[in-house]
Formats: structure tokens, sequence, C-alpha cells
């Protein structure tokens, strides 16, 4: 009980001399934030991507392409195979037809507004049970386009983040002109990042004959996904690859996700090696800095113990007010800034908000917390071991 | 230099202080030589470019196929030397998650369209001559241990051919190099002769033309010719200089590469402070010793100098150790990561970029406390003591 009454008050001691110590200790301070804002905002972009990802996968809907084709740009699949699909059990069904969209998806060029160059947008033709086959999406702004015409709704991602797309615009692909009809809206998912229109138009635009890239069914339940498989597998017809759409959002975001990890990980760890060299630097100081009132506590009696908790505890409170530093500028810098980039898997943008997660959050500070108990610890080892007569002579 | 000695032992008057102060500078300028080699990855393709190369896409959106017809009436074109073309193959050997470039393409006119690849003359004679052989670049055969003479399957993701099988194989009939530091030779070459006859759709067709103009002739004015004769036409094209390929590319990535330079950069600069930091604070607890130096006879300038030194010296050591390891780092993460984001590189720009940058760091840090030791008359600065 001694003890811990002798570290609360050599404790609040040192807090209360800590502003003429403040030059090191801002190093320390400084350092550690340095460390979570670059772990949360590099990190953020993952997690972001990944919540634009995955939010548009639904274990309800199954995404059904070509074998072995890795995205759905370059898969492929004929008028007959998408309507044996439609028909197979395990699909869910509105009196006799089925709840399904069979789709091709192109790219097309629009530049982005933020650097004006031309920029790789999905270009997604659908049918009428795209809209059923699909959580959470709904026209927000205009209207739906009619079948048949050169009309296209916009995702409300690639509204922000490209030129032109407004709501009444009309653009131009090629020889084709389009007319802008209306906005979607797919809770931030990656659907948002699309253009839409009309299967049929844009076979004729991007004169791909009658052929299809994947075909998207509602499932009676997430478990028929296999009773549907089975039966795509014994049909000698047609060689697909069926996945329940999570799973194939989640394909689709490893890649890029992945990249940003490997980047991210290995530099918040080398930063955090630098951050504990600062608060070490810096613990240290404190420690010879204070040399003589360590001493003159020890020759009043407080033991090695409350010496040494006290620049540990001193240390660890440091970098936790710096790692709630760069863990608040990260927030406040990034979180919900919305950007776009190529997403290898499938050739084409995906926009996407950065998100600085509690969990990332919590990362960051159980980083700044081992940081602040490695760099006090040292030192707190030659403060409690300080000689006292020795140190007192030096007065 | 006579000081050297003297500046020595300075610096390491306070050991542990002066290491982990190295440390931090180490980390910081290895994380320089890791920022840089990746941002010059960004960049390599349009570095590596040829100003005299063009390419032809479709107008629309680079996956659409432009008809082979087209490669005549390209070659036709006033301006033109030469030209070939290559296709997207897409496909992967092994695991689909990790996969690397594969173009059909024309074997002759291919090498002579790229006189910076390099592969033995007999090598390129028997791919010619082989309709399933292929050629591999180096960094691909190192990382797969391929040799020349083995057959490789390739799983198509776009390309089944007309039996329905999709898997191609393919001889190894060369490996090639390339005489650009900086570029990329994880990709596959094969004859488009068997593509264009196994394949079950697209005949026909070619992904992209790559064209050389003549010495002498305008690239724009060439490529404004081209567009122009095929304007339209069902297939419109866009053609641009290689670099302008390349870099349209690279900003497609767009704010990504940005901010995550902006993000480490400022974390650079965060440890230079922080060392600088330290530094200064070493400085200014020495400020009677500096005293005692002037007294002794020392010139405000010698002093300054020493002073200044000190801090270089601490700034160089941690540094050029930091550039060092991030050297061997670069090496070994060009080679792992050759096929994923190829072109790391660490370059003689950058690296006297950063060697300029300790310097400056180290002056920085030095000189204020210097200048003010050096203001503060001698009897001022003994009373601080």
């Amino acid at each position: 009980m001694i003890t811990i009454k002798q570290i609360i008050a050599v404790t609040l001691l040192n807090l209360r001399n800590l502003p003429q110590r403040f030059a090191s200790s801002a190093v320390a301070v400084v350092g550690v934030a340095a460390v979570v804002l670059v772990f949360a905002a590099v990190l953020s972009m993952a997690a972001g991507l990944e919540r634009t990802m995955l939010s548009a996968g639904s274990d309800n809907t199954a995404v059904i392409m070509r074998s072995g084709a890795t995205s759905e740009l370059n898969s492929g699949l004929s008028n007959e195979q998408t309507l044996i699909i439609g028909n197979a059990p395990g699909v869910l069904k509105d009196g006799d037809n089925a709840i399904m969209s069979a789709e091709l998806y192109v790219i097309t060029d629009v530049k982005k507004l933020s650097n004006q160059t031309d920029a790789n947008v999905p270009f997604r033709g659908v049918q009428a049970g795209a809209f059923e086959v699909r959580d959470n999406i709904r026209i927000s702004d205009g209207r739906m386009f009619e079948p048949g015409k050169n009309e296209i709704v916009v995702g409300r991602a690639a509204q922000q983040e490209f030129m032109g797309l407004n709501v009444g615009d009309t653009i131009r692909f090629g020889q084709t002109e389009w007319s802008i009809v209306g906005t979607f809206d797919a809770g931030g998912s990656v659907s948002e990042s699309e253009l839409w229109t009309d299967v049929r138009v844009l076979q004729n635009a991007y004169r791909r004959g009658n052929s299809f890239q994947s075909v998207r069914v509602r499932l009676e339940s997430p478990d028929s996904i296999e009773t549907l498989r089975q039966a795509l597998d014994d049909d000698p017809r047609i060689d697909p690859d069926v996945m329940s759409e999570r799973d194939y959002y989640s394909s689709q975001s490893q890649g890029l996700v992945q990249f940003i990890k490997l980047i991210g990980y290995p530099l918040t760890i080398l930063m955090a090696i630098g951050a504990v060299f600062g608060a070490l630097n810096s613990m240290y100081s404190s420690v010879s800095v204070r040399g003589k009132e360590i001493a003159t506590l020890r020759a009043l009696g407080f033991g090695p113990m409350a010496v040494l908790f006290s620049t540990v505890i001193e240390s660890v409170l440091l970098a936790l007010v710096g790692g709630l530093l760069g863990g608040l500028l990260a927030y406040l810098a990034f979180n919900g800034f919305t950007a776009s980039t190529l997403n290898g898997q499938s050739f084409s943008q995906v926009v996407f908000d950065f998100a600085v997660t509690p969990e990332l959050l919590m990362q960051g500070m159980k980083a700044a917390l081992v940081i602040g108990v490695i760099g006090g610890f040292f030192p707190a080892i030659r403060a409690a071991r300080l000689p006292v007569a020795q140190a007192l002579r030096e007065l | 230099m006579k000081y050297f000695g003297f500046i020595w032992r300075n610096v390491w008057r306070k050991k542990i202080r002066t290491s982990l102060t190295m440390l931090s500078v180490f980390v910081a300028f290895l994380l320089f030589a890791l920022l840089s080699a990746i941002g010059y990855a960004f960049k390599s393709g349009e570095d590596a470019a040829d100003a005299e190369r063009l390419i032809v896409i479709d107008k629309i959106t680079l996956i659409n196929p432009l008809p082979f017809a087209y490669k005549n009436r390209i070659a036709a074109t006033e301006g033109v030397h030469s030209v070939t073309h290559a296709s997207w193959f897409g496909g992967y050997y092994q695991d689909p998650r990790s996969q690397f470039p594969q173009f059909p393409t024309e074997p002759y006119e291919y090498f002579a369209m790229y006189p910076e690849l390099n592969m033995p003359e007999y090598q390129l004679d028997a791919w010619a001559r082989n309709r399933q052989g292929a050629v591999i670049g180096r960094e691909l055969a190192e990382q797969y241990s391929l040799k020349v003479g083995d057959r490789i399957p390739i799983q198509a993701t776009i390309w089944t051919k007309a039996d329905g099988g999709r898997t191609w194989e393919f001889d190894i009939e060369g490996i090639f190099e390339t005489d650009d530091p900086r570029g990329s030779t994880a990709y596959l070459l094969f004859q488009y002769d068997y593509f264009e006859e196994a394949r079950a759709f697209g005949k026909g067709t070619v992904g992209w033309y790559i064209l050389r103009v003549k010495p002498g002739a305008d690239p724009v004015q060439v490529a404004n010719a081209i567009d122009l004769q095929f304007a339209n036409s069902p297939n419109e094209t866009e053609t641009s200089t290689e670099a302008a390929f390349a870099q349209s590319f690279a900003k497609q990535f767009g704010n990504i590469a940005m901010i995550v330079s902006l993000i480490l950069g400022a974390v650079f600069f965060t440890l230079l402070l922080v060392s600088g930091n330290t530094m200064s604070q070493s400085v200014r607890e020495r400020i009677s010793e500096l005293a005692v130096l002037k007294t002794l006879g020392f010139s405000d300038r010698s002093v300054l100098g020493i002073v200044l030194a000190e801090s270089i010296v601490i700034m160089l050591i941690g540094g050029l150790l930091g550039l060092g390891v991030g050297w061997v780092l670069v090496q070994g993460a060009a080679k792992a990561m050759g096929t994923f984001l190829p072109g790391m590189f660490l370059s003689p720009t950058a690296t006297i970029t950063a060697i300029a940058i300790m310097i400056g760091a180290g002056i920085a840090a030095g000189i204020f406390p210097a200048v003010k030791a050096m203001r503060l008359s001698i009897i001022d600065a003994l009373a601080r003591a």
C-alpha cells in the first residue's frame, strides 16, 4: 500500500514539473502521434475499401460467371446459358419469373473531377430485375432508364467523382450519345461507382451480340446456393462458377486491400520503432534532468519501485496523449474523405470513403501504449538504480 | 579536419542519446528510401517510355479490341516507320492470385519495336519457328524457376479455346532482359498466330497497336493523322505517345498514391524534426562549454563550424545507414513484388536528395543554438553554467 501511495505521489510530482521539460516531452508526444496518424490514415483506406466492397455483397444473391473468370470483366455467358440459370432450382421465383438480372460489364472512359484525366469507369448493362437482386438500392434522383433507349442511371459516388454525370447531362462515348436520366443510391456500396443502362442497348453499343458476362439471381435462402451450384454443375450446356455475392465482392477487394495492408503495416512498425527511440530519448533526458530530485526523494525514503513506476507511467501518459492526438488528427483529416482508385481485379475505378474506424483507433492506441511502456522502461530502471549519495553530491 | 577528433568525442559524449538520435534518423531515411522506390515504381512506366513509340487503342475504352485490318492502314500512314500489335491475354500460371501479364504478338516485329529488350538471336528464331513457343522475361524466369525448354500451362480467364479448353500450353524458347534498369521483365510473350487460330471468339482483332514514327516526324501529327483516318468508323482510335499512355494509367490510381506519399512525407519530416530537436537540445545544454572554447581563443566561426559538423555527422551516420539498409530492402522487395509493383528502384537522384537533406537537417538542427551561443558574451555564457 505504501508503495502505491508513493508511486502516486512521485507520479504527480513528475507531472507537475513536466512543463519544465516541455521540449523533450514534446518530442515523445509528436513521435507517437505520427505513428498513430500514419497507421490510422493508411489503414483507413483499406477499411473504407473493404466496407465499400463488402456492403455490396449479400448472401441472398448468387453471382454466376463462366468458370475460371476472375472477375465479371473477363467472364462470358451466352443468352441461352442465362436462361438455363434462371430456370435452375434454388432461384427465387415471382410467379413463373425468376428474380434475376443477366448483365454485361464493360468499362468506359470518363474524366475524373480531381485530376481531369480519363479513368476506367465501370458501365453495366442490366435487366429489369437488377434492383430486386440487390439490397438497399433505389433511384434517389430523376427516374429509371427506359428499356431500349440510350439512357443511363448513375451511381451516387460516380456522380460525385467523375465529370459530366449529372441528371440532365448528355455524354458521348465514341459515336453514341447517352442521356443521364437518374441517380441511384446503394448505401455507399461499390455499385455506386457504376453507370447503368439497359443491357440490350449496351450489347449494341459495344457490339457484344447477344452475350452477357454475369447473372445475378435472388436465392430462395442463403443455403439454396448449394442446390443451384449442383444443378448447374450437372448441366452439360454450361460450365459456371457460382458464388454468393458476398464472396464475389470479397474476392474482388482482396488484391487492393492486401496491397494497402502490405504497405501500411510494415510502415507502421518501422515508424513505431522510430517513435520508441524518440520516447527513450526524452525519458532518459527526463531522468537525467531530474537526477537530483530523484536522489532527494530516495533520501527522503521513497522506494526504488516508486521511482521506477512513476517514470514508466509518465512515459505511458505522454505516449497516450500522442496517440490521442494522432488518432484525432487522422479522424478529422481522413474520415469520410472520398477517393477513387483503379481496382486491378476488375480493371475499373472504385469510389470509396476512407474509414477511420473505432477498431483502427483502438489498435493505434494499443501501439501507443506499447511504445510508451518500452520507452519508459529502460530509463525507469536507470532512475531506480541511481546511486543516491553520488547524485546528491552533484548538487 | 584537424578538429575531427574533438568533434568525434563530442558526438559520443552522451552515448545513449546520440545512438537513439541516430537510430531515429536511421528510421527516417530507411522510410525515405522505401518511399522513393515506391514512388518511382508508380512513375517508372513513364520514364521507361520511348518518345518515338505511339500506342493506338480504341477511343471508347482500352478493353475494346481493334480490327486486325487496321494494321496495314496504320503502316501506310505518313510518318510511320513500323507497326506491331499486342493483346491482353489475362491468364494465370499455377495460382489465380499471382498473375503476370501475357501478350500475344509478332516475334520479330515486337523485338524490333522494343530495342531495349535483349535476347539471343537464335532464341528469337526458335520462338518464331515454334507456333506454340513463348518467351519470358528474366524476372519471371527467376520467380518461377523457369528455363528454356520448359513447357508451361497458362489458364485462360478470358480466352477459351475453340475446343472449349482453357489451358494454353507454351514451350519456353527464350528469356529476355532489358537494358533499362527500371523496366520490368515480368511478362510472357507468345505468338499471335497461335492465339488467333486457337481462340474461340474475337477472331480478326488485336488489343492495341504499337508504332514507331520515322526519325524527324512529329509524333503528334502522326497520331492525329491516324485518329483522323478512323474517325466515324465503328472503331474510332485514340493514339498517344507511350509516355502519355503510361501516365494516364498511373493517374488512374489517382489520389491514393498521392495521399500515401503525402502522409509518408509528413512522417519523414516529423522524424527529422524530432531528432533535430534532440540535437539542438544537446547543443543548448553545452553553451557554457562553447564559451570556454571561445575563452581559449577559438574564433566564432570555428566554434560554429564545430557545432554544425557535430550535428551533420550524427545525421550522416544515421541517414547513410538508413539509406543503405533501405537499398537492400528495395532490392529484396523489387524481387518479391516484381509482378505486383514492377520497377521499384532507388534512383541516384533520390540518393543525392537524401544526402542533401541530411546535411541540411544537420545544419538546421545546430545553427540556432550555435548562433545564439556565439552572440552571447563569454561572461554571460559562462555564468549560465
